[in-house]
């Protein structure tokens, strides 16, 4: 942080500054030195405050309308979708919002795997994202819940259900979760509770996330230390927030895409029947950013061995930075990790592919060597790669990179020594 | 990294060819041309007319559409009946309303600010009076079957003999379309069962995509805003992108980088 030696330049501005730096937080923000070779997949950093800000806004919109009672909910959701006043238009964005979300979250995630950008020093950045993750999917399986379609109520009972794995006190932790001794009004209005209390605590999480970033500043895609401020840096506005800007325009193309002409195409058509106890789905899915984990969870035989694997296969990610032995950041300069980090793609995708299919037969197969190469990639092949792998050789600064390969390289290299 | 992506492509090969195998089993849905689907895509209102009067005559002495009031059938984006013909529509149905001041339930014509008057006073009722089966509500029936309009439309039509192999119970029926091929609802339509106002010939066919058609006003009733809504939306989000990315370009120009 270089602007300890900010001033505001107006007497009150100094008075008030003096009691409360908030004028030093935004001069802070706006001139915060931001690597001039960020691509556009350190864009969704920006697109996620978006999206946590538009589920809030809608979200609180449609708690106005919403009755949390299991006689009522879903006759509610079906007047906001007919009878409030773009009642339609603010629950499609809040339901498409939520995968749209997990969309850029992931993205988000697999940038940060991609370019190292969890590891030293930027553990505690990737572990509060990483606690985020988990309350946005606490969140996210709740708020499925409250229109209180077959779907709600049979995914409620399964993910529930999981908790009875656990030894010698499982029923009760279930029965108290429920508050009763099936899914039933007590449980949809504790979830509706949790489910507005979660956005406001990642909120907060989101805060420590960013404060955290502030501190060390961005990773880039070359993977280097940068100085700060230097020629390897532009302030943030309005070089980054016009890049932002431009990104977050792209992205919500794509989601009032989704919300206006194929707004129920990410949902279960169940979800439309109301929640019966006597009848249960010929298949209980749950929406498609938790598929992978489901896979994982079906994959395993034993019922409690399963809730570990699928709880592993998130808190597995909080150690990543330890797991990880390379010195470099950047998969750029790693050619062997760079081939390791695509198949963990193509594994983490066929594994929500295979989540979404029966578990029987070949899917299940697939599912068991899915899982298996998931846990050998964190936990083998990441720690021996650091120790075996022949790394390409490491830039000194931005500037070369970004001029590299060309006539200019050597030139450049010049440049930089008569300025060191 | 060449290598990789043919793994990966051959991977997706494997998994979508063996999907393909297990979708082998599955019946194809019949297809017709729905106004209402594509960028501007509106409801026909004569259909939607036409589907109202099948749905009244024919499907409403079972199935309840309880999410729906009279007054819808008179909104903008839906059949778009004159409020006189909807006010004639809510007063031909006998309304229980009540208690009165003698704390009596009584009976009165239907306004327009009633819901749709349902066939059987609960499920329980329903279930009586068809073999056990519930005849579901239709409200939102479309959007509640994988299918959509195409497994509605088709199922209306989907009534054959049983092959040989399959024996049917009393008061269950074979359809082709639907899940596990028996059914506990009679073949609902005949040909000329209905007499369109408009002297639309009343084949099969035809009531099937005019009460689909209804079937999907029901569930969406803001379909057509939401059209015209996305249009306005997407069109002004990428004028503002094209905008701003020259913008961008223009304020990216003054540092020695690439975006």
């Amino acid at each position: 942080m270089s602007d300890h030696d900010y001033r505001p330049k107006s007497k009150v501005g100094q008075w008030f500054n003096d009691r409360l730096p908030l004028l030093t937080l935004a001069n802070h923000l706006t001139d915060y030195p931001t690597p001039k070779n960020l691509n556009y997949w350190w864009t969704f950093g920006g697109i996620l405050t978006f999206c946590l800000i538009t589920q809030i806004v809608t979200g609180l919109t449609l708690a106005m309308h919403y009755i949390a009672h299991a006689d009522m909910a879903f006759e509610s959701v079906e007047h906001i979708m007919r009878d409030v006043n773009y009642g339609w238009l603010i629950r499609y964005i809040h339901a498409n919002g939520a995968s749209m979300f997990f969309l850029a979250v992931y993205i988000h995630i697999f940038r940060s795997l991609f370019y190292g950008s969890y590891k030293a020093p930027r553990e505690i950045i990737w572990i509060i994202g990483i606690i985020i993750y988990l309350l946005m999917m606490a969140a996210a399986f709740m708020g499925y819940v409250l229109p209180w379609g077959q779907m709600s109520f049979w995914g409620a009972t399964v993910i529930t259900n999981l908790f009875s794995a656990i030894p010698l006190v499982g029923e009760g932790i279930v029965t108290w979760l429920w508050g009763g001794y099936s899914v039933d009004n007590p449980t949809l209005t504790r979830f509706f509770t949790l489910h507005y209390l979660i956005p406001f605590l990642i909120l907060g999480l989101v805060v420590l996330h960013i404060w955290a970033l502030h501190v060390p500043g961005n990773n880039n895609p070359v993977g280097i230390d940068i100085k700060k401020p230097s020629k390897d840096t532009v302030p943030f506005h309005p070089y980054i927030v016009i890049k932002d800007g431009f990104a977050l325009l792209m992205f919500m193309i794509v989601f009032a895409f989704f919300v206006f002409y194929a707004p129920n195409i990410l949902g279960h058509a169940d979800n439309y029947i109301e929640a019966n106890p006597m009848v249960t789905p010929a298949h209980i899915v749950p929406e498609w950013y938790l598929l992978p984990f489901y896979a994982i969870l079906r994959s395993v035989p034993d019922k409690l061995l399963g809730v570990v694997a699928m709880l592993s296969a998130i808190l597995i990610l909080a150690v990543l930075p330890w797991l990880d032995t390379s010195k470099i950041r950047s998969a750029v300069f790693r050619p062997l990790y760079k081939q390791f980090y695509w198949i963990l793609v193509a594994d983490v995708l066929i594994l929500g592919y295979v989540g979404a299919m029966p578990a029987e037969g070949l899917y299940l197969l697939i599912a068991r060597v899915a899982t298996a190469y998931y846990f050998l990639h964190f936990l083998v092949i990441l720690p021996v790669l650091g120790f075996k792998e022949k790394t390409l050789p490491v830039p000194l600064s931005i500037t070369e990179p970004v001029l590299g390969g060309s006539p200019n390289l050597a030139a450049a290299r010049n440049k930089e020594s008569k300025i060191e | 990294m060449k290598n990789l992506f043919k793994l990966f492509s051959i991977i997706i090969l494997i998994i979508t060819s063996n999907s393909n195998s297990f979708a082998a089993e599955k019946v194809e849905y019949l297809k017709t041309d729905w106004s209402f689907k594509g960028l501007f895509g509106k409801f026909d209102r004569a259909s939607l007319q036409r589907g109202y009067q099948v749905y009244t005559e024919v499907c409403a002495s079972c199935h309840s559409m309880k999410y729906l009031s009279y007054r819808n059938l008179a909104e903008p984006g839906g059949p778009e009946f004159s409020e006189a013909q909807a006010k004639a529509i809510a007063a031909s149905f006998e309304v229980t309303d009540g208690p009165n001041s003698d704390g009596e339930m009584f009976t009165r014509p239907g306004k327009l600010s009633d819901k749709f008057v349902m066939p059987y006073d609960n499920v329980k009722a329903a279930q009586a009076a068809n073999g056990g089966a519930y005849p579901p509500d239709m409200s939102v029936l479309v959007k509640a079957r994988g299918g959509g309009v195409d497994y509605i439309y088709s199922l209306l039509q989907g009534y054959e003999e049983a092959p040989s192999n399959v024996s049917l119970d009393d008061g269950v029926y074979y359809n082709k379309y639907m899940y596990g091929n028996k059914i506990r609802m009679a073949a609902p339509l005949s040909d000329g069962l209905v007499e369109y106002g408009d002297g639309t010939n009343a084949t099969v066919e035809q009531m099937s995509k005019d009460v689909t058609t209804f079937l999907m006003w029901s569930a969406e009733p803001h379909l057509e805003s939401r059209h015209q809504m996305g249009f306005k939306a997407i069109v002004y989000l990428i004028i503002l992108t094209v905008l701003v990315y020259f913008s961008m370009k223009r304020i990216w120009s003054r540092v020695e980088s690439k975006v």
